[in-house]
């Protein structure tokens, strides 16, 4: 157990829009809904997963909607609190703890806000280990786990329940509510035990967040090359260098889907390398090679500050390293590449981890 | 004749120029700029109309670009007393207006903080009633205690509805003289953005009061009655009355003044601009002969906004930037500068300090100052540093392109005589004639525009008509403005289609034209 505060909050913000890999919203709202909630709470309360009982009821918090409207209206704060009171009442029991259900953007920020308001432990843990875009993209999904009863609330006080026959379902009737809401909802989801959360859940991601944040805030002033310490942190590698030249984005389907070219710098010199994203970065490829694919992390990193760069950010002339980070081994299963995988998002590739694409293309690491 | 003065107010320099109605080049001016800036700006204009020696009652025009309201926010100075009113209950408390920027700006400005009932969802029906109540409340509570008032309300880019009727109610209660900002005239969507670009216009609406009237007290005092203008931040003029309700949309002229003069003095309606000054050089994109703006949210004094502002790189290079050399034979450039100081401080000048014009002089690659007193120094060694120089320019303005073809370059401003004739990326180098004034030629020749932001629904008449009729629209703002029919084109134009809203879109159009000579008497 631990406390973390707002320097806390700062670097896991950073970390998180490094594993949400340019999509799951800007974590920004989100951050500073959390630094809200301790400025007038206090900090919140960090337990490891090991530290969660057994039989113990925790459910994960998030955002649900379009980003733009959760730019625009900004939730009470309250709609969350009676998301756990509903969520208490359906089941009968109390909630011990809450957790992210995704380590990427907005969500991953929008739990603690909800600790620290509820005195409320946030379990270090989430079910990506990254950010997707629909929520049945789950490792929890994955064992079998349902995302239901979730429960959904808006800033009114309009509160929903769903049980649901599977997580399709439960995906296309909460995406109606939240339209009908207003394009944007707080939701109680994904409520299961401990002993479900320590098997299938991703453990200490808010830890190797907050590692990933600061270490790029602290690169500056050590002097160290803040894209190395990311990479040695996720045991990944830098795929390439080189300076955006084209993006090209359409939206499909309530989705932001792309590519964009980036132009080779220093050895990558002469080379183009194709980046393929809808919401999230998915798959990178020079003409030659396959580089990294879904659900292996990709993510592009301003090549100055390391700061991560989202795909709405995406922009002529930006100078940036796109790196590769390996994804849970959860991920790599049948179920696991047929849930995320290339195909799933329509791309012509079959998934081959990062390590072996880079052993093959002799990429740098 | 008609004649007509620019003004461009920068950190170091106040320029000047009057121009005659062919826009030829009749005077200009160069001066330090004073730290109560209006004598600068008086000086700067008594100057170049004793130069041009034209007749006062023929000069119809005055321009003005300034950074006085900058300065205010950077300085956390002369900032408004104000009150801050967001309408958007229930919604919106989880994060309260002004949480993340930073508290030395929160103490000035986050006194008077309100939230109440009301806004829009995305689709333009109403979150809530709005609490009329409540504002009638707030506006008694802060009557006689603030400067200014800022009012955002969620969707207003949607709906601006709830924002205009708290309006009313707020000068009703305040009277006509207090001011009030509101968040959809300013910003787009994106609500902390928006509200803090309105918080900020609020708080700097005496500085910009001060300065309009200023000016013109300067130019009555000179003989001059002009019609005045302000140079705002998309590169078009603003009347006085307008600048002054929202000063916070001049605050990025100074960078668009440059990058219009030097579209108008190199006759290139696509290209990169480098304006080299005393301290920084700031690089920007001229497209169709306006500069591009930037999509990312800008940070202002510390505060992320969403409002139109130029897309720059500004690096720390200039006429007065400070070279240190060590005695290993190492050196750095930059970033700190003596700026307006250089003709005192530089080596070559007399001073004590080597900067990036003291290496060009040593170098022989200008005529300026006494070379004699920087001859004593290590030509290689000053090789090395001019081509750092020379690299870091080349660096921004890569950074700045939109693709590896070579663009044309236009250098402009004081310090432009550092960069050499050929640049990595640049398929030619242009250097107009007056480069040094261009900021206040951009100002002197910005065209005067007319907008329109409303949702339109497309059944009556069909999409093709509407958007039409959206053009008319704005066309007719700009004539209204000032500007001539005949010069009048559609600069910016975008369509955004509302969902759930029936079959309505969203039309923004601006249309931009030349001032009208006026009419003779």
């Amino acid at each position: 157990m631990r406390r973390i505060g707002k320097q806390e909050i700062e670097d896991i913000a950073i970390g998180a829009a490094v594993l949400g890999t340019g999509g799951g919203g800007d974590p920004y709202i989100g951050k500073l809904m959390a630094l809200q909630a301790v400025e007038e709470y206090g900090p919140i309360t960090l337990l490891s997963v090991d530290e969660v009982p057994d039989e113990a009821l925790v459910v994960a918090s998030g955002g649900m909607g379009a980003p733009t409207v959760l730019i625009e209206k900004i939730p009470s704060g309250h709609e969350v609190a009676q998301t756990f009171q509903a969520l208490e009442k359906y089941m009968g029991k109390k909630v011990f703890a809450t957790y992210p259900i995704e380590a990427g953007g907005i969500n991953s920020m929008l739990p603690l806000a909800l600790a620290a308001q509820l005195r409320l432990p946030v379990v270090d843990v989430d079910g990506m280990g990254r950010a997707f875009p629909e929520l049945q993209m789950t490792t929890f999904y994955l064992d079998g786990i349902s995302a239901t009863p979730m429960v959904l609330a808006d800033e009114k006080g309009n509160v929903t329940i769903m049980d649901t026959i599977d997580n399709s379902w439960t995906e296309r009737i909460a995406r109606s509510v939240t339209v009908q809401k207003g394009g944007s909802a707080t939701c109680a989801i994904y409520p299961m035990f401990g002993k479900n959360l320590k098997e299938s859940g991703i453990h200490s991601i808010l830890q190797l967040e907050e590692k990933i944040g600061r270490a790029i805030r602290l690169a500056k002033e050590t002097n160290v090359d803040p894209v190395q310490e990311v990479l040695k942190l996720t045991d990944g590698f830098e795929l390439f260098r080189g300076k955006v030249v084209d993006v090209d984005r359409k939206t499909e389907g309530g989705w932001a889907r792309g590519t964009a070219k980036i132009e080779g710098l220093l050895q990558y010199k002469g080379e183009n390398l194709e980046l393929r994203f809808q919401n999230e970065h998915l798959l990178a490829r020079t003409k030659d090679r396959l580089l990294c694919v879904t659900p292996d992390l990709i993510a592009v990193l301003d090549s100055e500050t390391g700061l991560p760069i989202t795909t709405e950010g995406l922009r002529y002339g930006a100078r940036a390293v796109v790196i590769g980070m390996p994804c849970h081994p959860k991920w790599r299963t049948e179920k696991g590449i047929e849930t995320v995988g290339p195909r799933y998002f329509r791309y012509d590739a079959d998934y081959i981890p990062v390590e072996q694409l880079v052993e093959k293309g002799s990429v740098v690491k | 004749m008609n004649y007509r003065i620019g003004i461009d107010v920068g950190g170091t320099h106040t320029d000047a120029v009057l121009l005659d109605s062919e826009y030829r080049v009749l005077s200009k001016t160069k001066s330090s700029t004073t730290q109560d800036v209006s004598t600068g700006i008086y000086e700067a204009m008594r100057e170049v109309i004793a130069q041009a020696g034209v007749p006062r009652e023929q000069i119809t025009y005055a321009m003005l670009g300034t950074t006085h309201c900058t300065n205010a926010i950077v300085e956390r100075k002369r900032l408004n007393e104000i009150a801050v009113i967001r309408i958007g209950a229930p919604a919106t408390f989880a994060i309260k207006p002004l949480v993340g920027v930073p508290d030395d700006l929160r103490e000035h400005l986050g006194k008077r903080v309100y939230i109440v009932r009301g806004g829009h969802e995305f689709d333009g029906r109403e979150i809530v009633k709005l609490d009329e109540e409540e504002l009638y409340r707030i506006a008694r509570e802060i009557k006689g205690k603030v400067d200014s008032v800022a009012v955002a309300s969620v969707f207003s880019p949607v709906s601006k509805e709830h924002e205009m009727r708290a309006g009313e109610i707020l000068r009703e209660v305040l009277g006509e003289e207090t001011p009030i900002s509101l968040s959809y005239e300013i910003g787009s969507v994106g609500l902390l953005e928006r509200e803090n670009a309105t918080i900020l216009n609020a708080s700097i609406v005496t500085v910009a009061k001060t300065t309009a009237y200023g000016f013109m007290d300067a130019l009555k005092a000179e003989g001059v009655h002009a019609r005045v203008f302000f140079g705002q931040n998309d590169g078009t003029l603003m009347s006085i009355e307008y600048a002054i309700k929202y000063p916070i949309l001049t605050i990025g002229c100074g960078p668009t003044n440059s990058i219009r003069g030097a579209s108008y003095l190199s006759g290139l309606a696509n290209a990169l601009v480098v304006d080299v000054g005393g301290t920084t050089t700031d690089i920007g994109v001229l497209v169709n002969s306006f500069p591009r703006e930037s999509s990312l949210a800008v940070e202002i004094g510390g505060a992320r906004t969403n409002f139109r502002m130029p897309d720059l790189i500004s690096i720390g290079l200039g006429g007065g930037t400070i070279v240190r050399i060590q005695e290993n034979g190492q050196f750095t450039v930059g970033p700190d500068s003596v700026g307006y100081q250089l003709p005192q401080k530089g080596l070559a000048f007399g001073g004590d300090t080597l900067t990036a014009t003291d290496v060009v002089i040593a170098l022989e690659k200008v005529k300026l100052g006494d070379p004699q007193k920087v001859a004593h120094l290590d030509k290689e060694l000053l090789e090395n540093v001019y081509s750092r120089i020379v690299e870091m320019a080349e660096e921004a303005i890569d950074k700045m392109k939109t693709s590896a073809e070579p663009v044309p370059v236009i250098l402009v401003g004081g310090g432009s005589i550092l960069l050499p004739d050929v640049l990595k990326g640049a398929s030619q180098i242009i250097r107009p004639e007056n480069f040094g004034v261009a900021n206040a030629i951009g100002a002197a020749i910005a065209q005067i525009s007319g907008q329109i932001d409303r949702v339109f629904s497309l059944d009556e008449t069909g999409r093709e008509k509407t958007l039409e009729t959206a053009k008319r629209m704005a066309i007719d703002e700009a004539i209204a403005a000032g500007a001539e029919p005949e010069t009048i084109e559609i600069v910016e134009f975008e369509d955004i289609p509302l969902s759930y809203l029936g079959n309505a879109t969203r039309i923004r159009v601006k249309a931009a034209g030349t001032l009208a000579a006026p009419v003779e008497v």
